[in-house]
Order: structure tokens, then C-alpha cells, then sequence
């Protein structure tokens, strides 16, 4: 019944630098269906956020391509709508006028001046972010940027959402209440979304689907793991149950896993490749307890 | 009662030192200089006599005033007796050729203070208009920074002064300058030098701020997919704004400066050329006459950087920063 919606094949990346190109990504395949939630896992500097922005079109695949509902996409485009881990709010620009930009240009001649400022109110209520459209960035709270970065792109109407770790950089009840904001609306809508994230009990609560990458360089699918959890869910019985509980415990093991499998591998036959590698790669076991420890505490 | 109370004695220490600071210490720097300047300057002969301090400056200026309104009275008398002069005629006979003519006064140190002004603006205005969108095009495109670089490197060090001989020949050969015409010769020259000057900061600092927008706002114009005059608009220009007003700023600077220079050595009318002149009046009252447009000069100079500062906190859309 359900038929592919978004589908990575093959997706080689290589970024040219100083010493040489390097290979990101290797031979990555994905297949999403329509409404799906899927996550994506992994270590630092693995190439998470180089798959999405293949899929925007941020980035050009090196071989492989990416298939949006049958059509070839090599170029960004409102379609394919991102949240910034950053949240790139435009400074200057009050949290309506943000929102405004996207909707003036993407329903230019499709929408009336009131439509157009109804579908703007809507979208910021989606993200109940009604209360501060006349805030800049800088006078508002990482969380609420955050949230109007999501208004941003529900308000492009894409038929994939893309969320770079999009709660990264907040604390963990700001999180919560954002991941809260997310379900409700993937129920409201059922966009296709694709997130990033650090975070594995955020993935095990968001997704259908956790793909986990192993590391880089060369990086690619390692396992995908379905969550068989009914949605919308609720954070405190879910993690009663023991299927969410499995589900944690498989990523963790992936994680840890492969980190020590990984490490092996490159010692013996990836050293030139170590030292092309950003700094980001060279500690990704402390990156990731840093992250994932206070977290661990609360659940 | 004792909120007020508690107010009043914040209110006394906290204000006490800001104006303190604000205030107070910088008069207070003002009057040591002064106090300096008037201890040391009759000690310094020069063929015109003694240095004059602050109290022959100021005299100087009171007479530069008194100048003024004479000269500006008898341009009134001037036109008054021009228009009897003319009504009488008439009288006798309707048929009459009257002649009006202007009145030819030599120009006042504040005539002179307004060409040099007029005359910097026009130069910096022009300069900007062409600067900016210059530097927006060569930040946004590698291949026209290419081109771009290497001009304006080399002729960025060059004295704008070198340019004037060249510029006074080019427009005195083709400028045909007729009694109405708009501009005088020698204010193009001033302009066009002034101009010449301005644009390599501008333009530089502007293709810095272009280049630096940030990548993910850059992302987020390539994910709506903005033309691009909207990207330009919408995400260019804000993010380049305190980059330009920084080339700006840079740029109305040494063009106060080389236009002094220029009328001096070009005797185009303006305060350099009032400062020429009095150099070589040689009066007694020469080196207080041109202490004062010294000061002034200073004075007109800070006071176009307030006034960019100004347009600066204006359009500048963080106001959170402090500027200076
Ligand atoms: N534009 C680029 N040029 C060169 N190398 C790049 C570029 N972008 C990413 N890389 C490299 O590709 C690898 C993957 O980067 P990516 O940003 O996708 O990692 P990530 O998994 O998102 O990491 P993090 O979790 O820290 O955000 C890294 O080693 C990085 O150094
Ligand atoms: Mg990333």
C-alpha cells in the first residue's frame, strides 16, 4: 500500500580539502514512506547532518542521488523545508516577519494578503508561539527561536520536514516540551520528517524509525530499527514499556558498539584518512556522554 | 519613604560617577590642553610674531564673524541700490534695458566652511552610490572579486592627491563650463578627487560584510529559494550594514582630510584655500585666523562622523552593540 515517498540511493559524498578529498559519506541507501517520522543517530562528525543536506540539495551528492516522490532533487527548494540546529532566524527580522519571508515567497500569487497572514498566525500557533510575533530573535529564548524556526518550515507546507538536531542546544524540560510541540503537530499534519539528533531517548519517543550510521569517514547505514510504538505517544507510559526500553538499549548498543568496532578498523587501515578528519571527530566519546548523561539521569 | 530614600542614594553614587566620567573628565582634559596652549604659544616666535593662544584665536574668530556680516550687509545694500537703481529708470522710461547683476563679494570664512562642506558631500555621496553596489557584487561573486582585487589595491594607496592634476585636466577638457552652468570647475575637481578617495574603503569593507553573511542564513535563502534582489535585500544588505557604515565612516574621514588638502593645493575655493591665503597674507593676525579654521576643520569633521554614527544607529538593526 504505502509507497516510497523519499529515497536515497547510493549517496557517495566527498568533500574536496586541503590534503585531498574526503569521503563523508559511502553508498548511503534509505528508503521513507509518506508520514513517516525517521531519525537519524550517530556520532559526532559522522555525517548526519551531511545526509540532510543532501537530501535539502545543500549539498550535491558525489555519485547516488536523492528521489522526492519520483522526481530527481538536486537543488534546495521549499519542498524539502530544514530546521537549523542554530535555529537561522534572520536577526533583523521580527519572529512574524521571519515567518513572513518563507510564506511571501513561497504562496506569492497563491495566497491574499489576509490569507496569507492567517496561514502565518496559524503556523505560529501551531508552534504556540502566538504570544511573541513581534520579537526579535534576540529579545526571545533559544527554545522559542527554536519553535519559530519550526514555524518557519511548517509554514512552507514541505513535504519533508528536515530538523538538523533542532533541540541541541537547550536544556532538557525546554526539550521535552518541544518534542511534545513536534508529535502534536506530526499527528496534526503527518508531514514526512526527517531528524538528526544526539539524543536516544528522543529518538526512541519521536520516531517510527531510527536509522544509526556508523562512523566516519565513509560513513553509511549501519542498522535501522523500528519503534513498534502506537502515535501519538506519551513520554512517561512509554517509558514504562519494555518495547521502548529494548529499543533504547539497541541504539546504545549500536552506538557503543561500533564506536569501539570503528576505532579498531582505523588504526589499521585509515590512518591517512584520521588526520583529514575535523576536530569534532577526534572525540566522540565525550561528546556523546556529555550529551547523553544528564539525560540518562532524568529518564 | 525608605524606596526613595534608597533610589536617591543609588541614584546620587551610580549618576555621580557617570557624569563623572561622561562629563566631567573630559572638560577637564579640554581645559588642560587649553591651559597648555596658552602657557606655551607666546613662548614660540615665528616671523609673524608669537603663537597666538586661545584668546587671540578667539578674538580672531569674533573678527571673522563681524567680517561676515559686513560682507553679507553690503551684498544687501548691493541688491538694494541695483533694484532703485533699476525702478528709476523704468520710472522714465517703461522701455528700458535694465541689467541685473550679482553681487561679486569675496568669499567669507563661512562662505568658505559651507563650500567645503557641500563640496565633501556631493564627493562622498557620489562615491558611496557607486562603492556600494560595487562591493555588494564583487562580495556576492568570486569571479568580479577577482577582477575587482587587484585595482583596487593598487590604486587604494594612492594619494588622492596624485589624482588632482590628472582630474583637472580631464575636466577642464571636456567639462564646457557657460555663466549658468550647474557646477563650477573647480567644485567638480574638489568633488571628483574627494570621490576618488572615497570608494576603495567602501567598496572593500562592503565586499568584506557581503562575503560574510553567514552560511546558515545563506542556506535558508537557498531553501526558499529567494531571486536574487530579494536575497540581496532581505539577507545581504542587513548582515553587510555595520560593514558598509564602517567603509562609510572610513571613507568620509580621509575625505574631510584630502578635500582641505586639495583646495589648498589647487586653490579651489573652500577652508583650504582660506587656510592658503592667510599663509600667504603673512598678517599679524594670519596664524589666529588659520588656528581658528583648524579648529573648525576639527569641529566639521567629528561632527560628520556624529552625524554617520547617527544614520548608523538608525539603520542598523542591533541596537545592542555598542557603536563608536
Ligand atoms: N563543507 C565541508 N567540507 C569539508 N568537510 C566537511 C564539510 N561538511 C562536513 N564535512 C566533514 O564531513 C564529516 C561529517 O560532517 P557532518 O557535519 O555531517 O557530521 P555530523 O554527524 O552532523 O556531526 P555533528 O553531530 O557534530 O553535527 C565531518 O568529518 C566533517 O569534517
Ligand atoms: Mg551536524
Amino acid at each position: 500500500m504505502e509507497k516510497i515517498h523519499l529515497e536515497l540511493t547510493g549517496v557517495n559524498m566527498d568533500f574536496p580539502t586541503p590534503n585531498g578529498s574526503f569521503r563523508a559519506l559511502e553508498n548511503v541507501n534509505l528508503k521513507i514512506q509518506k508520514g513517516e517520522f525517521v531519525s537519524i543517530i550517530g556520532h559526532s562528525g559522522c555525517g548526519k547532518s551531511t545526509v540532510l543536506n543532501v537530501i535539502a540539495g545543500l549539498y550535491q551528492a558525489t555519485a547516488g542521488g536523492v528521489i522526492l516522490n519520483g522526481k530527481e532533487v538536486t537543488v534546495p527548494g521549499p519542498e524539502r523545508a530544514m530546521v537549523f540546529q542554530n535555529h537561522s532566524l534572520l536577526p533583523w527580522l521580527t519572529a512574524y516577519e521571519n515567518v513572513e519571508l518563507a510564506v511571501k515567497t513561497i504562496f506569492k500569487g497563491k495566497k491574499s494578503k489576509s490569507e496569507m497572514r492567517e496561514w502565518i498566525e496559524h503556523n505560529m500557533q501551531l508552534v504556540h508561539m502566538e504570544h511573541a510575533l513581534d520579537k526579535r530573535p534576540d529579545e526571545i529564548s533559544g527554545g522559542m527561536k527554536q519553535r519559530v524556526g519550526i514555524a518557519r518550515a511548517l509554514a512552507m507546507e514541505p513535504e519533508v520536514l528536515l530538523l538538523d538536531e533542532p533541540f541541541g542546544a537547550l536544556d532538557a524540560l525546554t526539550r521535552a516540551h518541544l518534542q511534545d510541540s513536534v508529535m502534536e503537530i506530526q499527528a496534526d499534519l503527518g508531514n514526512t520528517m526527517m531528524m538528526v539528533t544526539h539524543d536516544v531517548d528522543e529518538a526512541v519517543l519521536l520516531s517510527d524509525r531510527i536509522v544509526m550510521m556508523t562512523n566516519g569517514p565513509a560513513a553509511t547505514v549501519g542498522e535501522i530499527l523500528e519503534v513498534n510504538l502506537p502515535q501519538p505517544r506519551d513520554r512517561i507510559k512509554v517509558s514504562e514499556s519494555t518495547q521502548y526500553n529494548h529499543c533504547r538499549h539497541e541504539v546504545l548498543r549500536f552506538l557503543y558498539e561500533r564506536h569501539g568496532k570503528k576505532a579498531e578498523e582505523l588504526t589499521e587501515d585509515e590512518t591517512i584518512d584520521e588526520t583529514v578528519v575535523d576536530s569534532s571527530e577526534k572525540s566522540p566519546v565525550v561528546d556523546f556522554k556529555e550529551s547523553q548523561q544528564p539525560k540518562n539521569k532524568v529518564a | 519613604m525608605s524606596t526613595q530614600s534608597i533610589e536617591s542614594r543609588t541614584f546620587s553614587k551610580a549618576d555621580f560617577k557617570a557624569f563623572f566620567v561622561s562629563f566631567a573628565v573630559p572638560i577637564l582634559g579640554v581645559l588642560i590642553f587649553l591651559m597648555l596652549w596658552s602657557l606655551l604659544a607666546p613662548k614660540v616666535v615665528t616671523s609673524l610674531g608669537a603663537v597666538p593662544g586661545p584668546k587671540q584665536v578667539y578674538s580672531q574668530f569674533e573678527a571673522l564673524v563681524v567680517e561676515h556680516k559686513d560682507e553679507r550687509q553690503k551684498q544687501v545694500d548691493f541688491y538694494e541700490r541695483q533694484e532703485t537703481r533699476n525702478a528709476k529708470k523704468l520710472a522714465k522710461d517703461p522701455e528700458a534695458t535694465i541689467k541685473v547683476r550679482k553681487y561679486a563679494g569675496n568669499p567669507t570664512f563661512f562662505d568658505q566652511i559651507i563650500t567645503s562642506v557641500v563640496t565633501v558631500m556631493a564627493g562622498f555621496l557620489l562615491a558611496s552610490l557607486i562603492a556600494i553596489p560595487i562591493g555588494i557584487v564583487a562580495g556576492l561573486s568570486k569571479t568580479v572579486y577577482a577582477a575587482l582585487n587587484p585595482l583596487v589595491q593598487i590604486f587604494k594607496p594612492v594619494s588622492p592627491l596624485a589624482w588632482l592634476p590628472i582630474v583637472t585636466m580631464i575636466v577642464s577638457a571636456t567639462y564646457v563650463t557657460s555663466d549658468d552652468a550647474w557646477f563650477d570647475k573647480s567644485f567638480l575637481n574638489s568633488a571628483i578627487t574627494v570621490l576618488l578617495c572615497c570608494l576603495w574603503p567602501t567598496i572593500i569593507s562592503t565586499a568584506v560584510g557581503v562575503t560574510n553573511v553567514s552560511k546558515d542564513l545563506q542556506n535558508v535563502s537557498h531553501v526558499l529559494r529567494l531571486s536574487w534582489w530579494t536575497h540581496v535585500r532581505k539577507i545581504v544588505l542587513p548582515s553587510a550594514i555595520p560593514m558598509i557604515f564602517t567603509g562609510l565612516r572610513l571613507s568620509l574621514g580621509i575625505a574631510w582630510m584630502v578635500l582641505i588638502a586639495a583646495e589648498m593645493l589647487s586653490q579651489n575655493p573652500g577652508l583650504g584655500k582660506f587656510v592658503w591665503d592667510e599663509f600667504q597674507n603673512g598678517s599679524s593676525n594670519s596664524l589666529g585666523r588659520i588656528m581658528v579654521a583648524v579648529v573648525v576643520i576639527g569641529l566639521i569633521g567629528f561632527l560628520l562622523d556624529r552625524i554617520m554614527l547617527f544614520l548608523q544607529k538608525k539603520v542598523s538593526w542591533d541596537k545592542s552593540v555598542a557603536l563608536r
